[in-house]
């Protein structure tokens, strides 16, 4: 059966190849247009008990079916050529960016913490090239690719992490700080959960503006990118809690990689099963495969969906794994070579281009140029970044106030920022 | 200029018979709706008439004349203007004029804050507007202060300009990692892509007996964030200028409100006015001493200028307003003339706007000082809920009187 995409109207039977036979497939009475059932459940196997079945009952999960589908023939296509191309490049140009920040900042270009996405690329791509330009995206310190996603150009990345005044934030913000106006990437924030009480405002800006400002076709959506180690976190729950109070128009991705550094997601959370804290708070509760863009975009066009539509919130846990270590000063010796294994055979991009040429959407030889013409990008981008100045002294003082009149006025009677000397930088503020 | 301080004494609250409200003087408690629906008039119950000048500490009982007006008339044109029409109310109502006729200017103002809508405020700030611009554009949020900021902070980056509301300044300190990290820091991390026009409001400091928690002066904690500015109204022709000022600015404020001054009355203009967010108040010229003051300060230090005029002394009192930045300008050019300047503040004496404000006055003025700067501060204490040990927190007008004699000598 052919997938629309926009409303999946029946729920397709369960199929499961993991284990916990208790979970039956649980359907969301209150939508008209479930997701997938799915059973598959976090590392533990745990029976759920009858009360929390009833608190279930919006929780629907995206399916195993999926992987098979993906194999059979042309007519179960879950996107066009083209489409598939697109995610293709995507995938390919976060990991190519992430490797050369690798390089880079072992050969001293860039500095600090540095928090590398390789083998996330599926989330990042499978949600954010379904928005438009309006919509907005808020990430953590983790937070290259996402913006990659989103359409800020490598060049200014790049810039941004050798420090350079043609970065997208001037040089000022850093690997932990990607902003840009005009792809609405909100961020980049260094300490984790203080991104989406920003994304909440973001939600609720589009609210505002449809209701308040009669903005009649605003929908604007807004996604939220965290990870698991957020969802303890008192900021996640209040704004689970306000955006399903005022039906925000915000989907919450939780990008679930079973580690907060060095401390495992299965050591620090009391009941594991992130997608369950949606429905507590009144609003739909997902876990998907975060390792298969495919699926993660059905799920995303679905949830993106129900937030166009005034529906509310969706929390969306994708389960997935970072392949490098938590930053770039990180050994990476706690976690077990068996459980990094498992995950490397699961390589999303691996995955997406067995799927696009066994279905015949695209063949080796577009896939390579594909992989080419992104290493030319890459490498472009470093070029531009090595040969960008940096911040001059001047730049100092801008940027701290949208209003530089909040320097004061100075002992001469004047404001500190009709000072020559501010627009050099040495100004006394 | 105000013309409310009958009442204000040592220990006594704001009242006088004829301008204290006490039907809209509500206490704000965090979580009991019992306290919150009691309003009280607060009289100490061994001052028993309400004699500005008695008070217990020093045991001068100055008997000051009960209706002496606490300030030479100012030469601005506020007041000659206020003095010829205008119109009479009190500062929270001030506070609401302010905010409703931005809010009426620019449908993109809206309020954020707990029992900002339904309920009015706690100190009835925003009565009547939930009624009149709707649910969403005077929100009542959840109790949720450092994601609630945060939400603000969003839709400011996105367009709109929120005034988020504290219900008492101290519940900010829950949102200290919004304000700290995203309102003061964003516009710079983001390298000037996005401004954070929020106002963020509330009531602190000192109040009458309300414990440690509620008597916070939270200015000394938050101004050395990069990034923000904090203003301290402390008249209700300052606050509705100031706070008209602060949500035109494309800049992150602080206004800082005091639970104890809502009730004070005075006569505004009828016609719009604005004020500068970063300049001080000329409150009383003078020219032996400069004294540097804001927020309910000002008007313990107003008393205490009564008892040293009539003792033969001319105190300079400004009110700095601007707390961050702190007007230089004016202040300079005050201790130019006087030489001498006393610091009197409600923060503790560690780390207060005193503390930086003295190092900023020694470091540009050297100079111009024929004596070191005197600072009055609260003690570093967490304010007592018992009246007497509160007293003792804060500073009284009879220290100001020694202390401005201290450094005449």
């Amino acid at each position: 059966m052919a997938f629309s995409g926009a409303k999946i109207i029946q729920p397709l039977p369960l199929h499961t190849t993991i284990r916990s036979p208790n979970n039956p497939l649980l359907f969301d009475p209150f939508t008209s247009s479930p997701f997938l059932g799915s059973t598959r459940t976090l590392r533990l196997s745990q029976s759920i008990s009858a009360s929390q079945r009833r608190c279930a009952s919006h929780i629907v999960a995206v399916s195993d079916v999926f992987k098979e589908k993906k194999l059979k023939s042309n007519t179960n296509l879950l996107l066009t050529k083209e489409e598939g191309l697109q995610v293709y490049e995507d995938m390919i140009l976060g990991r190519a960016f992430e490797d050369m920040c690798a390089q880079m900042y072992y050969r001293g270009k860039m500095f600090g913490f540095v928090h590398l996405y390789n083998g996330q690329e599926a989330v990042s791509s499978g949600f954010i090239k379904l928005l438009k330009k309006e919509d907005s995206v808020v990430s953590t310190y983790r937070d290259h690719v996402h913006a990659l996603s989103k359409g800020v150009p490598a060049r200014a990345v790049m810039s941004e992490l050798f420090g350079k005044k043609t970065g997208c934030c001037r040089g000022q913000g850093g690997s932990m700080h990607m902003f840009s106006a005009e792809h609405n990437v909100l961020g980049g924030f260094a300490f984790i959960g203080e991104g989406i009480p920003v994304a909440t405002g973001a939600a609720f800006a589009s609210k505002y503006r449809r209701e308040v400002l009669k903005e009649a076709d605003c929908d604007h959506v807004t996604l939220a990118f965290f990870g698991d180690g957020t969802c303890n976190n008192g900021q996640f729950f209040e704004c689970l809690n306000m955006a399903a109070l005022w039906k925000l128009p915000i989907i919450f991705v939780v990008e679930n990689n079973l580690w907060a550094i060095g401390m495992s997601h299965l050591r620090s959370t009391s009941d594991p099963e992130i997608w369950k804290k949606g429905p507590a708070f009144g609003m739909p509760g997902v876990h998907v495969d975060g390792m298969d863009v495919l699926k993660v975009r059905e799920v995303a066009k679905e949830a993106i969906g129900r937030a166009r539509r005034g529906e509310g919130p969706t929390l969306v846990e994708c389960e997935t794994y970072r392949f490098r270590g938590h930053s770039l000063a990180d050994p990476d010796e706690l976690r077990d070579p068996a459980e990094k294994a498992r995950y490397a055979a699961r390589d999303p991009i691996t995955a997406l281009k067995k799927y696009l040429i066994e279905s015949k959407l695209a063949n080796e030889a577009e896939l390579l140029a594909i992989e080419k013409k992104i290493e030319e990008v890459v490498e472009d981008a470093v070029e531009f970044a090595d040969e960008s100045p940096a911040p001059s002294r001047s730049q100092l003082l801008e940027n701290v106030f949208a209003d530089p009149r909040g320097f004061g006025i100075g002992p001469d009677g004047s404001y500190r920022c009709e000072d020559p000397k501010f627009t050099e930088g040495t100004a006394q503020v | 200029m105000a013309s409310i301080f009958q009442g204000v004494g040592t220990a006594t609250t704001l009242s006088s018979s004829a301008s204290f409200d006490s039907n809209k003087f509500h206490p704000s408690s965090r979580r009991s709706l019992s306290e919150r629906k009691v309003s009280f008039l607060v009289v100490r119950s061994d001052a028993a008439k309400m004699n500005p000048g008695l008070n217990k500490i020093g045991g001068r009982a100055d008997q000051l004349v009960t209706n002496a007006v606490a300030t030479k008339p100012d030469t601005s044109a506020a007041s000659t203007a206020a003095s010829k029409s205008g119109h009479e109310l009190l500062l929270f109502e001030a506070l609401r004029e302010g905010l409703e006729e931005e809010m009426e200017r620019d449908s993109r103002v809206c309020i954020i804050g707990e029992d900002v809508g339904h309920y009015g405020g706690s100190y009835k700030v925003s009565k009547g507007l939930a009624p009149k611009y709707g649910d969403l554009r005077v929100l009542d949020t959840p109790i949720a202060e450092n994601a609630f900021t945060g939400m603000g902070i969003g839709a400011a980056m996105m367009g709109l300009r929120p005034i988020i509301e504290g219900m008492n300044m101290g519940f900010l300190l829950l949102a200290f990692n919004q304000i700290s990290n995203n309102c003061g820091m964003l516009h710079y991390t983001s390298g000037g892509q996005f401004k954070i026009p929020v106002v963020i409001r509330g009531p602190g400091g000192v109040g009458r007996q309300l414990g440690a928690e509620h008597s916070q002066r939270l200015e000394s904690y938050f101004q050395s964030i990069p990034g923000i500015q904090m203003v301290a109204c402390s008249t209700p022709y300052n606050a509705k200028g100031l706070m008209k000022a602060a949500i035109r600015s494309d800049n992150p404020v602080i206004l800082f409100e005091h639970v104890l001054l809502y009730n004070l009355k005075e006569t505004i203009p009828d016609e719009e006015y604005v004020l500068n967010l970063e300049e001080a108040e000329m409150v009383r010229p003078g020219e032996h001493v400069t004294i540097l003051t804001y927020s309910r300060m000002r008007y313990h230090v107003m008393q205490a200028a009564k008892t040293l005029v009539n003792k033969g002394y001319d105190p300079e009192v400004i009110d700095i307003r601007s707390l961050k930045p702190f007007d230089l300008h004016m202040i300079g050019n005050s201790v130019k003339k006087t030489h001498r300047v006393l610091i009197v503040e409600e923060c503790m004496r560690t780390g207060g706007i005193g503390a930086s404000l003295t190092a900023a006055i020694n470091e540009n003025f050297q100079d111009f000082l024929d004596a070191p700067i005197v600072c009055l501060s609260s003690q570093d204490v967490p304010t007592p809920y018992a009246g007497t040990l509160e007293e003792w927190t804060v500073v009284q007008p009879p220290q100001i009187v020694a202390a401005v004699e201290q450094l005449c000598r």
